[in-house]
């Protein structure tokens, strides 16, 4: 069994190897029809840019996009510089250099990778899934009995921050700045998961799709090691099952076939604020042209988000999206589930969270309130400020270093949910609900608790789940996205996560339930 | 200002310590030789296991005890001088008091075997004992096996560490059956299947013998006191139950006998001294307790009654219904009211056994057999409501009742499968009735007894 964990993580690493590699790999060799293509396709005014491209690199070799991507750069910052010299904003070129170099190398990538999309494919994606199953699934056998298997946690090196754990963080946060920051050097991963892209909506692949592609895939896999370790409870099972269908299923799926059939592209369980760009005016007006559909999401984007988010979380609390819904959650539940004991529990943290997570919130919330004023008022300038800088600012800030590099890539570091428990504006609006307005609490169980730690330890959000429960105090936060991890490591039995009567929801004692029945009720009843 | 001193900074302690401040303004100091914070005891195995970090058992941040003027102080008390009101330490420093609560816990019985002290054998109970365990045993290379002596609960616990490690272990129980003066028979069986189950070499009716040294003073084996057999070993673990902490008293004026003897109100025979937890022995049990209660909520419930007394309202220390918990390997225990094993029950306790054809899942419910009155129930691998089982000790439920709202009690998470209905219908069949099962509800659990 050891063996064959051991030949698994061997073969992942090969997978990962070559997939890291792959963005300085490759040749690119830009031909005339090739170019004719890009220039009509990006409505390509500018002479200058024209002629330098071809003086540059027509029918010269480029080895690798490190060697493309600084003279496509370099042409355009030429030709800008010129073009606004002169003042002739139509002919300046506004694509962002990797856009640029991303959508060159795509057309101009020659060579074995692009010619063997399906081999590429399972040397890298291929090799990944069969390693990562074959280190995983012999836990089955490995780790026992069914039950708790937290064994050595804060022993091994990848899950206490140790040199694999920053080195996960490493690989993480690259991966993220590529993806946000260089996408021209994700142009060969796109040839990989070219076909299936076109299986799905008819077009070539773009770095979206191989993240789209390559998160349903991580998630699906770390969904089995989580079955195997919390088979012995059914809400994790039945939660991690939920994630994984709405991850593959709507944010994955839907939206490919929907482009496919001449729709918008869209993932209807992504809703307003985490979802910041739904009422930025390059959205409102392509949902406005694209007919009934346009309207339908449109309807449904605002109802989910003023209507049927409250409700549910009125129902069930927060869980039902934060960690049964929403993708980032997902991924959190699963690739993150390693991670979850490294969200800081001390209360100089639950106050940064606090006013990062409203502040993003206020951010967004302003944000949207402004675009939609600039909308109606068909002006680009609210009370002196641009909006569209405003949005770019977020877009940067927030959508991409927040969510992304931070969110995901400290992921081995400061605990699984990050965005999630700082940023998320979503969850923080969630949360008020949950908060003022719920059904949902985590019951302690009376006096049972003895305050061992593995509540507070494991708790993803950093709710000191113990502070409350020794007190014999029910659970109301509202940062707590109901993952179900605190009442499944409870060794006492003392944790139930259970939607019920808003009376005793919250339960504050003096004394807990075992003392003197006199007593109790004498100093309980404040 | 009065001046509070706390022996000890266990759960009985520091409880008082807190309701005291939350009461009233005095000066409070807490001391301790064994750590700086107060700590969750019971959670030591999980720094252990590596499922947590020792400062993970630790319930409070650090500016939680000068936020709240709980002043900490590190040291051995070595003797109360009760007539002049001080304390004096091992190192010589003396330290007066107003009053003064003792809650210094317990330490691991040793009953005098040969070799009990030699280097590598050790109890479970201190954060010196984690220490030195993870000195002793850090891998399964290091420790080829390790000897556990003493079915109870930290015995268990201990074997479950070691075997986290891959430490072969084997455990010697004097009893016929694992901790079979506590559990009927049985619930003792599922254990003893279960502690098999995760590769323990579990030794029923087994009493050591001696522990035989090598030449350098460390262990080397354990003879068995039966048959004689020697069993190679780097650790023994000597886990045959506490007693109170409390040698240290011995030359004062305050009265022991196993434990520090106390009245109902936690009053020693001296006046302004307070003994609660592990440590104190009342000088009749109440009610079916035991005189000396080492267990973790009546450490914190003696804790919270003190507190009441030193700020004025002078309150008698009367636990509500008995309930406990343990968790067994993998196992869940939880009881509420009281379930006798077979070897301590009177014969007008009955029960009702059921067990689960294939899970790890038992309830045994004890009751009344002449008016079928509720005393209590043991759950392993079902968790329970302890407020309603609280309620129906209180409204003196019988057996039909219990059977007819079950469903209200459990606390397993949602969508565990749930067995209520199994084992109301093995109930009927053994009891002959025909009662309907009625479905959970919240007005039911909320309404007051």
């Amino acid at each position: 069994m050891k063996t064959i964990k051991t030949i698994g993580l061997i073969i992942f690493f090969i997978g990962l190897a070559i997939f890291s590699a792959l963005p300085i790999l490759g040749n690119y060799q830009l031909k005339a029809p090739i170019f004719k293509e890009l220039i009509a396709e990006k409505n390509i005014k500018s002479a200058i840019f024209i002629k330098n491209l071809e003086d540059k690199t027509f029918n010269k070799t480029f080895n690798g996009m490190q060697s493309l991507s600084p003279v496509i750069a370099e042409i355009i910052t030429n030709a800008n510089k010129y073009h606004i010299k002169n003042k002739e904003w139509s002919k300046k070129i506004y694509t962002k250099t990797s856009d640029m170099s991303a959508l060159i190398g795509k057309k101009s990538a020659i060579g074995f990778i692009p010619n063997n999309k399906g081999l590429m494919w399972f040397l890298t994606f291929g090799l990944g899934i069969i390693g990562a199953l074959l280190f995983i699934l012999p836990n089955v056998i490995l780790l026992g009995k069914k039950g708790i298997k937290n064994n050595g946690v804060y022993h091994e090196s990848a899950t206490n921050r140790g040199w694999i754990g920053w080195l996960v963080f490493f690989f993480l946060v690259s991966f993220y700045i590529v993806l946000y920051f260089g996408s021209e050097y994700a142009t060969n991963w796109t040839f990989l998961v070219d076909p299936i892209s076109k299986f799905l909506s008819g077009n070539p692949a773009g770095h979206w799709f191989v993240y789209g592609f390559m998160y349903c895939v991580i998630m699906s896999v770390m969904a089995i090691r989580m079955y195997i370790k919390y088979r012995h409870n059914m809400y994790q099972v039945f939660r991690t099952t939920s994630v994984l269908f709405f991850q593959i299923v709507f944010a994955f799926i839907i939206p490919e076939i929907m482009v496919r059939l001449q729709m918008p592209y869209y993932d209807f369980k992504n809703a307003f604020p985490l979802d910041y760009d739904f009422f930025f005016q390059w959205n409102l007006k392509d949902l406005l042209a694209s007919g009934g559909i346009g309207l339908f999401i449109l309807i449904w984007g605002i109802v989910l988000t003023l209507v049927i988010v409250p409700i549910m979380v009125y129902f069930f609390g927060k869980r039902w999206y934060c960690s049964w819904v929403c993708g980032c959650g997902g991924l959190a539940e699963t690739l993150g589930d390693p991670y979850r004991q490294h969200s800081s529990k001390s209360l100089f943290s639950w106050k940064v969270e606090r006013y990062l997570i409203h502040g993003v919130l206020v951010f967004a919330v302003v944000m949207t309130g402004l675009t939609l004023f600039s909308f109606f008022a068909e002006t680009g300038t609210v009370l002196g400020l641009k909006v569209s800088s405003i949005q770019t600012t977020y877009s940067l800030l927030i959508g991409s270093i927040f969510a992304g590099v931070i969110g995901t890539g400290f992921y081995p570091i400061f605990g699984n949910r990050v965005w999630c428990r700082f940023g998320c504006p979503l969850a923080a609006y969630l949360g008020f609900v949950q908060r003022f307005k719920s059904r949902f609490r985590i019951t302690t169980n009376g006096g049972q608790c003895i305050s061992c730690g593995n509540c507070s330890t494991y708790c993803e959000q950093g709710i000191d789940v113990r502070a409350y429960a020794q007190k014999g105090e029910n659970i109301v936060r509202s940062s707590c996205v109901g993952c179900g991890v605190c009442s499944a490591v409870c060794p006492r039995g003392v944790l139930k996560l259970e939607n019920g009567p808003e009376d005793g929801r919250i339960n504050p004692t003096e004394i807990l339930l075992g003392n003197d029945i006199d007593l109790m009720d004498l100093l309980n009843k404040k | 200002m009065e001046h509070i001193v706390i022996i000890g900074n266990g759960i009985a302690g520091i409880t008082a310590a807190r309701h005291i401040r939350k009461n009233s303004d005095k000066k409070i100091t807490i001391i301790s030789t064994e750590t700086d914070y107060f700590f969750s005891r019971t959670a030591l195995m999980y720094v252990y296991m590596g499922h947590m970090k020792f400062e993970h058992t630790q319930p409070y941040e650090s500016f939680f005890w000068k936020k709240n003027r709980l002043e900490l102080k590190k040291g051995f008390v070595n003797h109360i001088n009760t007539d002049t009101k001080t304390l004096e330490f091992l190192s010589g420093e003396h330290f007066s008091y107003d009053k003064l609560i003792i809650a210094t816990g317990s330490k691991p019985n040793k009953f005098g075997w040969p070799g009990q002290d030699l280097n590598g054998a050790i109890g479970m109970y201190h954060k010196q004992d984690l220490e030195k365990l993870e000195e002793l045993a850090p891998d399964n290379k290091t420790c080829k096996r390790a000897v556990i002596v003493g079915g109870g609960l930290i015995g268990i616990e201990l074997a479950e560490m070691l075997r986290s490690r891959k430490i072969p272990v084997t455990f010697l129980v004097r009893e016929a059956s694992f901790w079979n003066g506590v559990l009927p028979k049985g619930e003792s069986t599922l254990i003893n299947e279960h502690i098999l189950d995760h590769h323990i070499d579990l030794r029923l009716s087994t009493n050591l013998k001696e522990i035989v040294s090598d030449k350098n003073g460390n262990v080397k084996s354990v003879i068995i006191e039966e048959t004689g057999e020697e069993i190679l070993c780097n650790v023994v673990g000597l886990t045959a139950g506490v007693k109170p902490n409390i040698d240290f008293l011995k030359p004062s004026n305050i009265e022991i006998g196993r434990g520090v003897k106390v009245n109902r109100f936690l009053e020693t025979n001296i006046p302004d001294v307070y003994a609660i937890g592990d440590c104190a022995e009342q000088h009749k049990p109440i009610g079916n307790r035991r005189a000396i209660e080492a267990v973790w909520y009546t450490g914190r419930m003696m804790g919270e009654t003190l507190a009441q007394t030193i700020c004025g309202n002078k309150t008698e220390y009367k636990p509500g219904h008995w309930f406990n918990s343990a968790k067994f390997l993998d196992i869940e225990y939880q009881t509420y009211g009281w379930v006798f094993s077979e070897r301590h029950k009177n014969e007008d306790e009955h029960h009702f056994h059921w067990r689960h054809s294939s899970e790890n899942i038992c309830i045994t419910i004890a009751y009344n057999k002449n008016s079928k009155l509720f005393l209590g129930i043991n759950t392993f691998g079902i968790r329970m409501r302890h407020e309603i089982f609280n309620k129906w000790l209180t409204e003196k439920r019988n057996m039909d009742y219990i059977m007819t709202y079950l469903k209200d009690a459990n606390f397993d998470p949602e969508f565990y499968k749930h067995y209520e209905n199994e084992i109301l219908k093995a109930y009927n069949l053994e009891f002959e009735t025909a009662i309907l099962p009625v479905k959970k509800s919240w007005k039911r659990i909320f309404s007051k007894a």
